[in-house]
């Protein structure tokens, strides 16, 4: 495109979008330094006209969990147990890092043998992966569930990693079969006729020609899994000793709405990782996104 | 997984077989173990963290070696047929565990009671159609589904044109994009704070009452101001997937070739023009993908609803009448029925993505 037309205008008009898409974040973060007192008598924009105090004391309180007691309005002394996200912090971990790898494992397998083997009725079951990839999965959660009750699964980490895995084949399948199927077919023919078993061409050739698909699909993967709720609160419980952080947020919310200076320190503790691992593999999240949605 | 590999020269008969038998149960006894230990989940937080992940990735790169183990030892003829079903076996048993068989389960309950004990014909469907909550949340999820989409789909649009002529596009379309990474719930947090309310006369901490009393406004409480309290929602989700659509659209951008572009300039058309009627068309087929998969995220909407206002104030939507259903009332039958809705609301959807599936050549 023409860089040189009407540059000026343009900027102008992008400079404000991008001012009012990160007030909100920058509005957050800097009121989540801000004293408890100060959050909820005085805006966060008033740091930039007057002298005001900023430090870490709550995030020390969401993540640390110790207890803290202060005195309300009406002269009660109110106690406040501290929240402890660091737990959750390592239930997230725990559930995630399995959550991506597992999905990937088994559909970068799925998308080889759809690709390049042989077999009765592939192409009707990889229409039927297809017509799967919009199904909600609001679908699966009463029957699933029981399968879960009957086998113990419930509030476990087994459990919720197999459900992720499910809910995230079908894309997974999708997008490393349009990478897998396009890998020139000469790659193989010398293996093949080496004789080598397809398991030794998917890991010896399959796998690590398909790194960058992997990567996109892994980062898509871990930012819907970490950022999750819905599959979190049906599969994992309301436990706190296995809450993932986005249902220790949503219970913040609910319970302490008004705790401003805990909620906006929780949310920026849930928000840490996926932004650092957005800023630092946006590429490869940006050709994940386009490998899923410009194919039809 | 070395030790099965090994069985070669060196082994006698017996020991080959001896391994050949043991190898596995060991494997998989180890396996099972894991299992237990997990499903208990007795142990210190971070080592139950450290067994899990190793477990759960050692366990599938276990089953995809054990199961070309077993083939490989089979007669050839057999081994070939089944070969292909190794790798797409799990993938299949898991699709039809979680998503296949759920859907003919959910519509089989969906004729259940709440106990899915007594056939009720229709009548849950009945519920879902007629209950007043039921009538809101099918009118809330248009809003979302009009105006989620729309918004989402037309600021893309414009932020991937102007960027598109901008010598710092790089950083902007980053900023945009950025609310990608951050989840419902964070970002319901977020915008909790935008739309913060205090009664009149006392010091505005949100943004946007702030804002408004600049204009001698009255503040407001916006999550109860019905039926803007809606709106005040769905501009979350634009906040949110305008990014996602900016960049696919921005990528089919690049693709609109030079010359067509420069053509319509010479023949002197103005740049609206020329966005209208070479760059829209040319583009056409991406903005559809992208509504599309925004169409089938407001049908979905959850989150947003669910921590901000859970569904009260005439807020209410289809998802998370669901989740109540089943969770809170405990009727199995009427949550089933309305994960039926929701099913049948996106099959328009699944047809589009088949049609142009079956378009693909080579498969």
């Amino acid at each position: 495109m023409n860089k040189q037309r009407f540059p000026l205008a343009i900027n102008i008009i992008l400079l404000a979008l991008v001012i009012v898409w990160s007030i909100p974040i920058i509005g957050l973060l800097i009121s989540s330094f801000r004293p408890q007192d100060d959050i909820l008598t005085t805006p966060w924009w008033t740091i930039f006209t007057q002298k005001s105090a900023m430090n870490l004391d709550n995030y020390k309180r969401v993540i640390g969990g110790s207890s803290s007691t202060f005195i309300d309005a009406m002269g009660k002394s109110i106690r406040s147990s501290g929240d402890n996200l660091a737990r959750a912090f390592l239930n997230s971990f725990t559930v995630t890092i399995p959550s991506v790898v597992i999905p990937i494992l088994i559909a970068a397998a799925a998308a080889f043998g759809f690709a390049w083997l042989e077999f009765p009725f592939r192409r009707l079951l990889f229409t039927i992966v297809v017509a799967l990839l919009v199904v909600p999965l609001q679908i699966a959660l009463i029957p699933v569930l029981r399968d879960y009750q009957s086998l113990k699964l419930t509030g476990s980490y087994v459990g919720i990693w197999l459900a992720h895995t499910g809910f995230g084949l079908p894309l997974g399948i999708y997008l490393l079969y349009n990478y897998i199927s396009t890998i020139p077919r000469d790659v193989f023919e010398s293996a093949f006729l080496d004789g080598a078993r397809p398991m030794v061409i998917f890991y010896r050739l399959v796998l690590p020609l398909s790194v960058p698909a992997i990567a996109s699909l892994a980062i898509f993967q871990f930012l819907w899994v970490w950022n999750d709720l819905l599959v979190a609160l049906v599969f994992l419980g309301g436990t706190q000793d296995v809450a993932v952080l986005t249902q220790r947020l949503a219970t913040m919310v609910g319970s302490r709405g008004q705790d401003w200076h805990l909620l906006t320190a929780g949310a920026f503790v849930s928000m840490a990782v996926p932004l650092a691992v957005f800023f630092a593999l946006q590429r490869y999240f940006v050709e994940g996104l386009m490998a899923g949605s410009v194919k039809g | 997984m070395g030790d099965i590999s090994l069985g070669s020269d060196g082994w006698t008969k017996v020991g080959k077989s001896a391994i050949t038998v043991v190898a596995p149960i060991v494997a998989a006894a180890l396996f099972w173990v894991g299992f237990l230990f997990l499903r208990g989940g007795a142990a210190h937080q971070s080592v139950i963290a450290i067994v899990a992940i190793i477990w759960g990735v050692g366990g599938v790169a276990f089953l995809f070696f054990s199961l070309d183990w077993i083939v490989h030892r089979l007669p050839l003829k057999v081994a070939k047929k089944v070969q292909p079903f190794i790798f797409v076996g799990p993938a299949l048993i898991i699709l039809t565990w979680f998503l296949l068989l759920p859907t003919l389960r959910s519509l089989y309950l969906s004729f259940f009671d709440a106990y899915s004990q007594n056939f009720v014909g229709l009548d849950n469907y009945i519920f879902a159609f007629t209950n007043p909550k039921m009538i809101e949340s099918f009118s809330n999820n248009l809003l979302w589904l009009v105006f989620g989409t729309a918004g989402s789909v037309g600021f893309g649009l414009i932020i991937a044109l102007l960027a598109d002529r901008s010598k710092l596009e790089k950083g902007f379309k980053s900023i945009i994009f950025m609310p990608m990474a951050i989840s419902f719930v964070g970002a319901g947090v977020i915008w909790r704070f935008v739309y913060a309310y205090k009664p009149a006369g006392e010091e505005q901490i949100g943004l946007l009452n702030a804002f408004v009393s600049l204009f001698n406004v009255e503040p407001q409480a916006w999550f109860t101001l019905q039926p803007w309290n809606n709106f005040f929602l769905i501009i979350i989700l634009v906040w949110l997937q305008t990014g996602y659509a900016m960049v696919i659209i921005s990528a089919a951008l690049k693709g609109v070739p030079q010359t067509i572009i420069e053509a319509g300039r010479i023949d002197g058309a103005s740049e609206f023009r020329i966005i209208r009627s070479i760059i829209i068309p040319y583009i056409k087929g991406t903005i559809i993908t992208v509504s599309t998969t925004i169409v089938i995220l407001t049908l979905k909407i959850f989150d947003i609803v669910f921590t901000m206002t859970g569904g009260e104030y005439g807020t209410e939507v289809i998802a998370s009448m669901q989740y109540k259903q089943m969770f809170r009332f405990l009727h199995y039958g009427r949550g089933s029925a309305i994960a039926i809705v929701l099913v049948i609301a996106v099959i328009p959807v699944m047809w589009y993505n088949l049609h142009q599936f079956n378009k693909t050549e080579g498969f």
